[in-house]
């Protein structure tokens, strides 16, 4: 496990929450650990806190867009929460509209959009 | 008394000032641009007054040769009255003509000295009346450079002004908000109308906005962009956004410039938009039983 992210497994939701000051190095490690995770685990969503990312490259955007993609081939919805509005905008900006990737305010919305399609 | 100088006018300047001063608001008046619905007779008499007197101690203590620059150290005191005067009549409403007249005005009672004490020498009197009116045209070219300076500033703060007023973000319900955009949405007012959304989704915990265009008066590719790259921007912050005010004919030229909203909700009214937008965060518009329905 990294130390600029921690996944919690809780019910059948993984919960992600990104730090900081997380590295290029650290969102590969974090997107092997989460796929393997969500198999041994059995989930059935993911959910990314990205609130303490004050800045959001072209490369942690990607990367964020294939953890969806990931999720989704094995079975768990993906959920990105928290985002910033400078980010929000930047990501606009660059084109990248994580449009395969579900939204939501915060984690209580997100948990509160899995249980109505009852995968948590 | 040598040729070149402006001896003769200053020495009128000197003499005469008070009496100057009067034929000058007198011709300003016969001009029509007294405008005494402005200003009053006081008023306009110390403006005249200060005016004059910068004038003249500029006339005295600046180089007489070559072009007359009114850049020049010794005109300080003419640039600032001018400033000043510029402001008042600006703010009040004064035209650019009526700006110029008002100095131009002062060439009357000049020439007419000047006519009166060189009589007897024609040259002297062409050489100083060509000197002064160089002199009194570049003032007034100067007058309205102040003038359109001080326009432009106004528009710039108009335009501060609008920008801020133009996006107001309003909560109509709990987790509701909508931003009823008005007049042309430009690439600044759209980056101004994007941050203040994100920033009142983050503040209200806001689920659904409705972008709201009736007011646009024109929707063309670009402003199409602009409300599609906004609409994505909220569903990343994980809200919903509805753009309600599309009417029949913006809708005809949306697809005809071949522009796709993909998966964003769209609604004709403000109203079909917070039916929906309601709906989605667990509340529903009932007609109470009493109310009549016609």
């Amino acid at each position: 496990m990294t130390d600029a992210a921690s996944i919690y497994h809780v019910e059948n939701v993984l919960l992600v929450a990104i730090r900081d000051n997380i590295t290029d190095t650290d969102i590969i490690t974090l997107q092997e650990e989460l796929s393997h995770r969500i198999v041994s685990d059995g989930a059935r969503g993911v959910v990314i806190d990205i609130s303490a990312l004050e800045i959001v490259d072209t490369f942690v955007g990607r990367i964020l867009a294939q953890l969806s993609s990931i999720a989704r081939l094995l079975a768990a919805e993906t959920y990105i929460v928290g985002m910033r509005p400078a980010v929000a905008m930047t990501l606009v900006e660059l084109g990248m509209d994580l449009s395969g990737s579900r939204t939501a305010l915060s984690l209580s919305h997100a948990l509160r959009s899995l249980r109505a399609s009852r995968l948590a | 008394m040598s040729i070149t100088s402006l001896e003769e006018v200053l020495k009128i300047l000197r003499e005469d000032f008070d009496d100057i001063l009067q034929q000058w608001l007198e011709t300003q008046r016969e001009e029509g641009i007294r405008r005494p619905d402005l200003f009053s007779d006081s008023e306009s008499y110390r403006q005249a007054k200060n005016l004059l007197t910068a004038f003249a101690s500029g006339m005295t203590s600046a180089s007489q040769e070559g072009r007359p620059n009114l850049d020049d150290p010794s005109w300080a005191d003419l640039r600032a009255v001018l400033e000043e005067i510029t402001h008042e009549r600006v703010e009040r409403g004064v035209s650019a003509g009526e700006m110029a007249t008002f100095v131009l005005a002062l060439k009357t009672p000049l020439f007419m000295r000047l006519r009166n004490n060189l009589k007897d020498s024609p040259d002297a009197l062409v050489s100083e009346i060509s000197r002064l009116s160089r002199m009194i045209d570049a003032f007034a070219m100067r007058t309205n450079e102040v003038f359109i300076e001080e326009r432009e500033q106004i528009i710039q703060r108009q335009r501060d002004e609008m920008m801020e007023l133009s996006t107001p973000v309003v909560q109509l319900w709990e987790r509701i908000l909508t931003i009823p955009l008005i007049g042309t949405l430009d690439s600044v007012r759209a980056q101004e109308v994007m941050e203040n959304l994100l920033n009142s989704i983050v503040e209200h915990r806001a689920e659904v906005v409705i972008v709201d265009i009736t007011g646009v008066r024109v929707v063309d590719t670009q402003v199409a962009q602009h409300l599609l790259r906004t609409a994505a921007a909220v569903r990343l912050m994980g809200a919903e956004s509805i753009i309600s005010g599309i009417s029949p004919k913006i809708a005809q030229t949306m697809v005809e410039l071949g522009v796709d909203v993909g998966e964003i909700t769209t609604r004709p009214t403000i109203r079909a938009a917070l039916a929906l937008a309601m709906n989605r965060v667990g509340f529903e518009i009932r007609a109470n039983k009493e109310s009549a329905r016609d």
